[in-house]
Protein backbone atom coordinates (compact mmCIF):
# COMPACT_ATOMS: atom_id res chain seq x y z
CA UNK A 1 0.00 0.00 0.00
CA UNK A 2 1.25 3.66 -0.80
CA UNK A 3 2.48 5.60 2.50
CA UNK A 4 0.38 8.16 3.15
CA UNK A 5 2.55 11.56 4.43
CA UNK A 6 1.38 14.90 5.69
CA UNK A 7 2.02 18.23 4.83
CA UNK A 8 1.13 20.68 7.66
CA UNK A 9 -0.09 24.13 6.15
CA UNK A 10 -0.04 26.86 8.75
CA UNK A 11 -0.73 30.66 7.91
CA UNK A 12 2.54 31.83 6.60
CA UNK A 13 3.69 28.42 5.41
CA UNK A 14 5.61 28.56 2.20
CA UNK A 15 7.06 25.05 0.89
CA UNK A 16 4.09 23.21 1.63
CA UNK A 17 3.58 23.23 -2.41
CA UNK A 18 7.12 21.89 -2.60
CA UNK A 19 6.81 19.72 -0.08
CA UNK A 20 4.05 17.50 -1.03
CA UNK A 21 5.43 17.46 -5.02
CA UNK A 22 8.67 15.88 -3.29
CA UNK A 23 6.69 13.20 -0.88
CA UNK A 24 4.86 12.68 -4.90
CA UNK A 25 8.07 12.29 -6.60
CA UNK A 26 9.23 9.62 -3.62
CA UNK A 27 6.43 7.61 -4.69
CA UNK A 28 4.38 8.75 -1.49
CA UNK A 29 0.64 10.12 -1.48
CA UNK A 30 1.50 13.49 -0.25
CA UNK A 31 -1.64 14.26 2.50
CA UNK A 32 -2.31 18.24 3.03
CA UNK A 33 -2.84 18.88 7.06
CA UNK A 34 -4.67 22.04 8.30
CA UNK A 35 -3.26 23.91 11.62
CA UNK A 36 -6.58 24.58 12.73
CA UNK A 37 -7.57 20.81 12.53
CA UNK A 38 -6.09 18.34 14.89
CA UNK A 39 -6.89 14.86 12.74
CA UNK A 40 -3.90 13.68 11.24
CA UNK A 41 -6.36 11.85 9.02
CA UNK A 42 -4.28 8.76 9.33
CA UNK A 43 -1.06 9.80 7.97
CA UNK A 44 2.23 7.19 8.29
CA UNK A 45 4.50 10.41 8.51
CA UNK A 46 4.81 14.33 8.36
CA UNK A 47 6.46 17.17 6.70
CA UNK A 48 6.21 20.34 8.50
CA UNK A 49 7.44 22.67 5.70
CA UNK A 50 9.81 26.05 5.62
CA UNK A 51 8.24 29.75 5.47
CA UNK A 52 7.11 31.95 8.03
CA UNK A 53 4.28 30.63 9.97
CA UNK A 54 2.21 33.24 11.85
CA UNK A 55 4.32 36.10 10.30
CA UNK A 56 7.24 34.63 12.17
CA UNK A 57 5.78 37.11 15.30
CA UNK A 58 6.68 36.74 18.88
CA UNK A 59 9.98 33.80 17.93
CA UNK A 60 9.61 32.12 14.60
CA UNK A 61 7.80 28.54 15.37
CA UNK A 62 6.72 30.34 18.84
CA UNK A 63 2.98 30.22 17.53
CA UNK A 64 2.80 27.26 15.84
CA UNK A 65 3.76 25.17 18.22
CA UNK A 66 0.53 25.89 19.59
CA UNK A 67 -1.65 25.09 16.73
CA UNK A 68 -4.13 22.44 17.42
CA UNK A 69 -2.63 20.23 14.43
CA UNK A 70 0.58 20.82 16.41
CA UNK A 71 -0.93 19.47 19.46
CA UNK A 72 -1.51 16.04 17.91
CA UNK A 73 1.99 15.84 16.38
CA UNK A 74 3.53 16.59 19.18
CA UNK A 75 1.69 13.32 21.16
CA UNK A 76 2.31 11.24 17.56
CA UNK A 77 5.84 12.10 17.83
CA UNK A 78 6.36 10.71 21.08
CA UNK A 79 4.73 7.68 19.97
CA UNK A 80 7.23 7.27 17.13
CA UNK A 81 5.33 8.70 14.17
CA UNK A 82 8.03 10.15 11.74
CA UNK A 83 7.94 14.17 12.05
CA UNK A 84 10.74 15.96 9.41
CA UNK A 85 10.64 19.78 10.04
CA UNK A 86 12.05 21.75 7.55
CA UNK A 87 13.39 25.30 8.23
CA UNK A 88 10.47 26.91 10.04
CA UNK A 89 9.67 22.96 10.50
CA UNK A 90 12.79 22.54 12.50
CA UNK A 91 11.97 25.90 14.39
CA UNK A 92 8.82 24.87 15.50
CA UNK A 93 9.95 21.61 16.72
CA UNK A 94 12.63 23.05 18.64
CA UNK A 95 9.60 25.70 20.19
CA UNK A 96 7.48 22.10 20.73
CA UNK A 97 10.57 20.47 22.71
CA UNK A 98 10.51 17.38 20.45
CA UNK A 99 13.77 18.61 19.63
CA UNK A 100 16.56 20.69 22.08
CA UNK A 101 18.06 24.04 21.16
CA UNK A 102 16.84 26.75 19.44
CA UNK A 103 17.20 28.86 16.14
CA UNK A 104 18.24 32.04 16.21
CA UNK A 105 19.05 35.22 14.14
CA UNK A 106 22.00 33.95 11.84
CA UNK A 107 24.81 35.70 13.09
CA UNK A 108 26.02 38.08 10.10
CA UNK A 109 22.58 39.47 9.70
CA UNK A 110 21.61 38.72 6.63
CA UNK A 111 19.06 36.06 4.88
CA UNK A 112 21.33 33.14 3.28
CA UNK A 113 19.87 32.20 0.06
CA UNK A 114 22.16 29.51 -1.78
CA UNK A 115 23.14 25.91 -2.59
CA UNK A 116 24.83 24.29 -0.12
CA UNK A 117 27.09 21.35 0.97
CA UNK A 118 25.90 19.04 3.90
CA UNK A 119 27.79 15.91 5.18
CA UNK A 120 25.29 13.32 6.54
CA UNK A 121 26.39 12.42 9.69
CA UNK A 122 23.67 10.26 11.38
CA UNK A 123 22.15 7.31 8.88
CA UNK A 124 20.02 5.97 11.81
CA UNK A 125 17.28 8.40 11.25
CA UNK A 126 14.18 7.81 9.83
CA UNK A 127 14.52 10.38 7.30
CA UNK A 128 17.93 9.79 6.54
CA UNK A 129 18.36 5.75 6.41
CA UNK A 130 19.26 5.36 2.41
CA UNK A 131 22.15 8.03 2.34
CA UNK A 132 25.91 6.59 3.00
CA UNK A 133 28.06 7.68 6.55
CA UNK A 134 29.65 10.82 5.82
CA UNK A 135 27.93 11.24 2.25
CA UNK A 136 27.97 14.99 0.78
CA UNK A 137 24.49 16.33 -0.80
CA UNK A 138 24.15 19.83 -1.89
CA UNK A 139 20.68 21.18 -0.43
CA UNK A 140 19.49 24.85 -1.11
CA UNK A 141 19.72 26.51 2.36
CA UNK A 142 17.45 29.44 2.73
CA UNK A 143 17.04 31.11 5.96
CA UNK A 144 17.71 34.55 8.30
CA UNK A 145 17.18 32.53 11.66
CA UNK A 146 18.85 29.21 10.90
CA UNK A 147 21.58 29.80 13.66
CA UNK A 148 21.73 26.41 15.78
CA UNK A 149 22.29 27.27 19.17
CA UNK A 150 22.31 24.79 22.45
CA UNK A 151 24.02 24.87 25.60
CA UNK A 152 27.73 22.86 25.50
CA UNK A 153 26.12 20.01 27.53
CA UNK A 154 23.36 19.52 25.19
CA UNK A 155 25.51 20.09 22.03
CA UNK A 156 27.73 17.32 23.72
CA UNK A 157 25.25 14.90 24.47
CA UNK A 158 24.06 15.20 20.68
CA UNK A 159 27.38 14.37 19.08
CA UNK A 160 27.98 11.85 21.80
CA UNK A 161 24.44 10.13 20.91
CA UNK A 162 25.43 10.43 17.18
CA UNK A 163 22.17 13.17 17.04
CA UNK A 164 23.79 15.10 14.66
CA UNK A 165 22.06 14.21 10.96
CA UNK A 166 23.99 16.65 8.89
CA UNK A 167 26.28 19.49 9.17
CA UNK A 168 27.67 22.44 6.93
CA UNK A 169 30.48 21.98 4.68
CA UNK A 170 32.58 24.39 2.66
CA UNK A 171 31.55 27.44 4.90
CA UNK A 172 29.01 27.89 7.11
CA UNK A 173 25.40 29.55 6.35
CA UNK A 174 24.29 30.96 9.86
CA UNK A 175 26.90 30.63 12.17
CA UNK A 176 25.28 27.73 13.61
CA UNK A 177 27.00 26.30 16.54
CA UNK A 178 29.61 23.27 15.49
CA UNK A 179 28.38 23.64 11.90
CA UNK A 180 24.71 21.99 12.99
CA UNK A 181 22.51 21.94 9.68
CA UNK A 182 20.40 18.89 10.92
CA UNK A 183 19.71 16.99 14.17
CA UNK A 184 17.13 14.07 15.92
CA UNK A 185 15.37 13.40 18.79
CA UNK A 186 16.86 9.74 20.92
CA UNK A 187 14.45 7.40 19.22
CA UNK A 188 15.38 9.06 15.67
CA UNK A 189 11.79 9.16 14.39
CA UNK A 190 12.02 13.41 14.66
CA UNK A 191 14.57 15.16 12.16
CA UNK A 192 14.86 19.08 12.10
CA UNK A 193 16.82 20.20 8.88
CA UNK A 194 17.64 24.08 8.07
CA UNK A 195 18.26 23.50 4.59
CA UNK A 196 15.61 22.30 1.87
CA UNK A 197 15.48 18.51 0.18
CA UNK A 198 12.51 19.29 -1.38
CA UNK A 199 13.73 21.98 -3.48
CA UNK A 200 16.22 19.48 -4.95
CA UNK A 201 14.15 16.43 -6.18
CA UNK A 202 13.92 17.58 -9.90
CA UNK A 203 16.43 18.92 -12.38
CA UNK A 204 14.72 20.77 -13.47
CA UNK A 205 14.01 23.08 -10.61
CA UNK A 206 17.36 21.72 -8.19
CA UNK A 207 20.64 21.69 -7.87
CA UNK A 208 20.56 17.57 -7.48
CA UNK A 209 18.35 15.21 -6.76
CA UNK A 210 20.04 14.90 -3.00
CA UNK A 211 16.99 16.19 -1.62
CA UNK A 212 14.78 13.03 -2.23
CA UNK A 213 17.21 10.68 0.09
CA UNK A 214 15.23 12.11 2.69
CA UNK A 215 11.78 11.27 1.64
CA UNK A 216 12.60 7.34 0.45
CA UNK A 217 14.44 7.35 3.15
CA UNK A 218 11.40 7.61 4.93
CA UNK A 219 9.48 4.94 2.86
CA UNK A 220 12.05 2.59 3.49
CA UNK A 221 11.54 3.52 7.34
CA UNK A 222 7.58 2.55 7.26
CA UNK A 223 8.32 -0.47 5.33
CA UNK A 224 10.45 -1.91 7.76
CA UNK A 225 8.37 -0.41 10.92
CA UNK A 226 6.25 -2.84 12.59
CA UNK A 227 2.25 -2.32 11.83
CA UNK B 1 -5.88 49.59 36.04
CA UNK B 2 -2.13 47.80 36.67
CA UNK B 3 -0.79 45.97 33.76
CA UNK B 4 2.43 43.47 34.13
CA UNK B 5 4.96 44.13 32.49
CA UNK B 6 7.03 41.37 30.85
CA UNK B 7 10.84 41.98 29.90
CA UNK B 8 12.45 39.37 27.85
CA UNK B 9 16.47 39.42 27.52
CA UNK B 10 18.65 36.95 25.50
CA UNK B 11 20.39 35.15 27.79
CA UNK B 12 23.98 36.48 28.47
CA UNK B 13 25.95 34.21 26.87
CA UNK B 14 24.16 34.05 23.41
CA UNK B 15 25.22 36.03 20.78
CA UNK B 16 23.01 39.23 20.01
CA UNK B 17 24.00 39.77 16.48
CA UNK B 18 21.35 42.64 16.40
CA UNK B 19 22.46 44.29 19.54
CA UNK B 20 26.01 44.14 17.68
CA UNK B 21 24.75 45.62 14.63
CA UNK B 22 23.45 48.70 16.98
CA UNK B 23 26.72 49.14 18.70
CA UNK B 24 28.18 49.03 15.35
CA UNK B 25 26.77 51.98 13.89
CA UNK B 26 26.69 54.04 16.89
CA UNK B 27 30.37 55.30 15.55
CA UNK B 28 28.77 56.96 12.88
CA UNK B 29 26.92 59.09 15.37
CA UNK B 30 29.78 59.97 16.93
CA UNK B 31 28.98 58.08 19.95
CA UNK B 32 32.52 56.59 20.97
CA UNK B 33 31.84 55.34 24.96
CA UNK B 34 29.86 52.66 24.16
CA UNK B 35 31.00 48.95 25.43
CA UNK B 36 27.92 47.09 23.94
CA UNK B 37 24.47 46.95 23.18
CA UNK B 38 21.83 44.56 24.14
CA UNK B 39 17.87 43.70 22.26
CA UNK B 40 14.89 42.37 24.47
CA UNK B 41 11.54 42.71 24.13
CA UNK B 42 8.92 44.26 26.50
CA UNK B 43 5.51 42.90 26.64
CA UNK B 44 2.78 44.64 28.36
CA UNK B 45 -0.38 42.68 29.50
CA UNK B 46 -3.72 44.00 30.80
CA UNK B 47 -5.56 41.63 32.70
CA UNK B 48 -9.57 41.87 32.21
CA UNK B 49 -9.75 41.82 36.71
CA UNK B 50 -6.93 42.09 38.94
CA UNK B 51 -3.29 41.57 37.32
CA UNK B 52 -2.07 38.14 37.90
CA UNK B 53 1.77 37.78 38.17
CA UNK B 54 1.39 34.35 38.52
CA UNK B 55 -0.15 33.65 35.47
CA UNK B 56 2.03 36.26 34.06
CA UNK B 57 4.97 34.55 34.61
CA UNK B 58 3.14 31.28 33.53
CA UNK B 59 2.81 32.90 29.85
CA UNK B 60 6.24 34.09 29.91
CA UNK B 61 7.39 30.84 30.64
CA UNK B 62 5.03 28.69 27.87
CA UNK B 63 5.05 31.97 24.80
CA UNK B 64 6.92 35.12 25.60
CA UNK B 65 10.26 33.67 25.99
CA UNK B 66 12.19 30.62 24.86
CA UNK B 67 13.93 29.21 28.14
CA UNK B 68 16.13 27.58 25.65
CA UNK B 69 17.98 31.30 25.13
CA UNK B 70 16.09 33.73 26.69
CA UNK B 71 15.49 35.22 30.17
CA UNK B 72 12.52 36.73 31.69
CA UNK B 73 11.23 39.10 34.23
CA UNK B 74 7.73 39.78 35.41
CA UNK B 75 6.90 43.25 37.34
CA UNK B 76 3.47 45.52 38.04
CA UNK B 77 3.18 48.97 37.04
CA UNK B 78 0.71 51.36 37.25
CA UNK B 79 -0.77 52.43 34.25
CA UNK B 80 0.44 56.06 34.07
CA UNK B 81 3.99 54.34 33.43
CA UNK B 82 2.62 52.09 30.18
CA UNK B 83 2.89 52.76 26.60
CA UNK B 84 -0.20 53.72 26.35
CA UNK B 85 -0.34 56.77 28.65
CA UNK B 86 2.80 57.94 26.90
CA UNK B 87 1.41 57.84 23.78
Amino acid sequence: MTARVGVVTFPGSLDDGDAARAVRIAGAEPVRLWHGDPDLHGVDAVVLPGGFSYGDYLRCGAIARFAPVMETIVDAARGGLPVLGICNGFQILCEAHLLPGALTRNQHLHFRNRDQVLRIESVSTAWTNTFQPGQEVLIPVKNGEGCYVADTATLDQLEAEGRVVARYVGGNPNGSQRDIAAITNAAGNVVGIMPHPEHAVEELTGPSLDGLGFFTSVLKHLVGAPA
Amino acid sequence: MPRVVVDVMLKPEILDPQGQAVANALPRLGVGDVASVRIGRRIEIEFTGEPDLDRAREIADKLLANPVIEDFTVRLVEADETADARS
